[in-house]
């Protein structure tokens, strides 16, 4: 070894090292041997842990599994599943699959964004309540189906839907 | 692991079952669990250990198919039950010994049940998913027994292409052709195989409850092709949108790996195989073979040109094989019973049964197993119970946004690959969208479209830009401001597309457009000439409007 040169390749740092939840991740990243393939999966774990991926994260992960932050950001964004804003308190997410739309889904979305002017893909202003969307959810027996948090409901009226909403907003449960 | 193992694995459970007197079975699977079915299930076990009896047993079984009316609950005696609430359960323990409890009961023997044939589904509704001494008392794993104990994998292969049967996920290839390809190509280091669970048409949730309801099914189907065709590492590529079916794959594997059902020298043979599981992130086009391979591959899921087919350049350039999971899930029985006996079963080029997602204007919604040949009518008629409300039928939509819109004067057709083709649609993976007179086929059309252009990962022209261009002149008829030069020039981006895409749905893109201008004309026309949408769904300002 050289003496007195010392290049530092050093190993990436955690955005936060402090959080614990990095290790969660960093053992992600540790089973699928740092490679790049095991991208889309690192970023799954993160999503899960921290709920959105931001900018830190991005580069990070990319570093990691040495990956140019471009195609970790590409692949990021690719995919509806991975979202870079975190998401409001409570989520409410109406499936658009074909049978929820013929069965008025559409509808749904509408009486939420005559209420709180939120399109899907975005949140109240106060921060409690973010309206997404699902391609389909495979509940179409059930068709509208709503996921309200994690807890899915069929066969949901604009009515059901006003009153869970304004159930959240009110109530700071 | 060896037959005799095995075997007494299965007599063990099926002593340890005959022990109770009786069994409830409770639907744990996604589409009865989002009407509070675990919370019956408490319920009933709670009332159990209440009531001291020993001899009842209570179930959490997967999808028993009639969606609609959950939660659904059923007895060793056959008697079915829906809508049950938790507070039902002592009513439902009283009745095992004298009558069923008449406000409850589901009858079952209605067309919706009588008229089905269950093969894939046969374990549906009957076994426990997340316990594997369940599914090998119902016979699990002695296909794969049989295959690695008797068979080569030519002679695997062989009674996969005697049984005819073709991929279930929607071209309809058939599925012995490709096991051979994959067989007789040479790899460098290792074989794959590949389980597309990437169930991404709207309306379609067959794989989902497979997976939910039976997900050994498919690990046995998969050792016994990765067996036939070389491979010795699997990949279930599963929606991140299924979280339940992910949950119970991996329960699946564990167990499979802990009873040397997959991994090093299964059953003490030199055959080695391993299953892992990779979670999709929401895209359409990674149904499709190369752009799920790069999406297992950590890249975006984009496809890119065939030949070569990842049968000879796959996954990290390796021979890869890839089946859906109804396919998968068809091959256990197939090496039980001989591909010969599967052949006799449905029309002449489409054989054995087929899993519809039945939803919509319908009034049985829920999952189907039907012998392919059936006639639309009996689908929809029959077996879903015709329209509600009294409305009229309009439409069947099979194979998503790939597929068309059936009309009614083709109710009277059989459901197989080459009928559907014919009339412009496409079996597809399975979902069956019946629409009613209340909705406006051009607005159907444009839900469709709207979805392509999202989907498209804009790789190739014609689809990105064709998929936004075709959206924009269906949203302008539905606002009823498109005029007659907008129709002729949807039919020519239509044909542009279809011809020149790079992939699968590009190419299938326009098919609820083409299926629609070609027998709905008239509400197309209606919507350009005089300005009215005959269903009253387009109008000029649309506050509803998305």
């Amino acid at each position: 070894m050289a003496a007195g040169v010392s290049v530092d390749f050093a190993k990436p740092v955690a955005p936060d090292q402090q959080d614990k939840r990095w290790r969660i991740v960093d053992a992600t990243m540790r089973r699928l041997g740092h490679h790049p393939r095991g991208l889309i999966e690192t970023l799954h774990t993160v999503q899960e842990a921290f709920g959105y991926l931001d900018e830190g994260a991005l580069r990070y992960v990319a570093t990691s599994l040495h990956v140019p932050l471009s195609r970790a950001y590409g692949v990021a964004t690719f995919y509806h599943f991975f979202t870079l804003k975190p998401a409001g308190k409570h989520t409410c997410v109406v499936c658009m699959g074909t049978a929820c739309y013929i069965k008025g889904a559409p509808q749904l979305l509408s009486a939420l964004e005559k209420d709180y002017g939120i399109e899907p893909g975005e949140t109240t202003p106060d921060g409690k309540v973010s309206l997404l969307t699902a391609r389909c959810l495979g509940s179409c027996g059930l068709a509208p189906a709503v996921v309200y948090d994690h807890d899915v409901a069929g066969k949901v009226t604009a009515q059901d839907l006003r009153e869970r909403v304004v159930k959240w907003m009110s109530h700071d449960a | 692991m060896t037959p005799e193992e095995l075997e007494q694995i299965a007599e063990t459970e099926r002593a340890a079952q005959k022990k109770f007197q009786h069994t409830v079975n409770v639907c744990v699977a996604a589409g009865c669990l989002s009407c509070q079915s675990q919370g019956v299930k408490d319920a009933l076990d709670e009332e159990i250990k209440k009531r001291g009896t020993e001899c009842t047993q209570v179930k959490g079984v997967g999808c028993m198919g009639l969606c609609a009316e959950g939660p659904l609950v059923s007895t060793e005696s056959g008697t079915l039950y829906k809508h049950v609430a938790p507070n039902d359960a002592g009513e439902i323990l009283d009745s095992l010994e004298g009558a069923a409890v008449s406000r409850l009961v589901c009858p079952t023997n209605v067309p919706f049940f009588q008229r089905q044939k269950k093969i894939v589904l046969e374990n549906s509704g009957v076994i426990d998913p997340e316990r594997v001494e369940d599914y090998i008392a119902a016979n699990g794993y002695s296909a794969m027994m049989q295959v690695l104990s008797e068979m080569t994998p030519a002679q695997v292969i062989d009674e996969i292409v005697k049984s005819g049967l073709r991929g279930r996920g929607g071209a309809g290839y058939p599925t012995g052709l490709k096991w051979s390809t994959v067989a007789k190509a040479t790899a460098r280091k290792v074989k794959y195989a590949i389980c597309n669970a990437d169930e991404g048409d709207p309306g379609a949730f067959m794989d989902r409850s497979v997976l939910e309801s039976d997900p050994h099914r498919v690990i046995e189907g998969m050792i016994i092709a990765a067996y036939a065709v070389g491979a010795s590492e699997g990949f279930i590529y599963v929606r991140a949108e299924y979280p339940l079916a992910i949950k119970r794959l991996k329960i699946a594997i564990r167990q499979a790996e802990r009873l040397g059902l997959l991994g090093h020298n299964i059953c003490g043979t030199r055959f080695s195989f391993g299953v892992d599981l990779r979670l999709g992130a929401g895209a359409f086009v990674c149904g499709e073979e190369t752009a799920l391979i790069a999406s297992v591959e950590g890249k975006r899921g984009m496809p890119r040109p065939r030949p070569p087919y990842p049968a000879q350049e796959g996954l990290f350039g390796e021979p890869t094989l890839i089946n859906n999971v109804e396919t998968y899930a068809n091959v256990p029985p197939i090496v039980r019973n001989g591909g010969e006996w599967y052949a006799k079963i449905g029309t002449e080029k489409s054989k054995g049964t087929k899993v519809f997602a039945l939803a919509g204007r319908v009034e049985n919604t829920g999952l189907v197993e039907v012998p392919m040949g059936i006639t639309l009518r009996e689908i929809v008629y029959d077996i879903g119970g015709g329209i509600p409300e009294g409305r009229n039928y309009k439409a069947v939509q099979t194979g998503g946004p790939s597929g068309g819109c059936i009309p009614s004067e083709f109710l009277d057709m059989p459901v197989d690959y080459e009928t559907l083709a014919k009339v412009g649609s496409i079996m597809g993976s399975g979902g069956m969208i019946v629409i009613d007179d209340s909705s406006c086929m051009v607005d159907v059309a444009k839900y469709f479209m709207d979805f392509c252009m999202t989907e498209s990962c804009g790789k190739c022209i014609p689809c990105r830009v064709g998929t936004f261009q075709m959206r924009g002149l269906l949203e302008r008829i539905t606002k009823l401001d498109g005029t007659e030069q907008d129709l002729s020039l949807l039919n020519e981006l239509c044909e542009l597309m279809k011809n020149t895409s790079l992939c699968g749905l590009g190419q299938s893109a326009p098919n609820p457009v083409l299926s629609t201008l070609r027998y709905f004309a008239e509400e197309y026309k209606s919507h350009v000439q005089s300005k009215q949408c005959p269903s009253g769904v387009c109008s000029n300002h649309r506050e509803d409007a998305r």
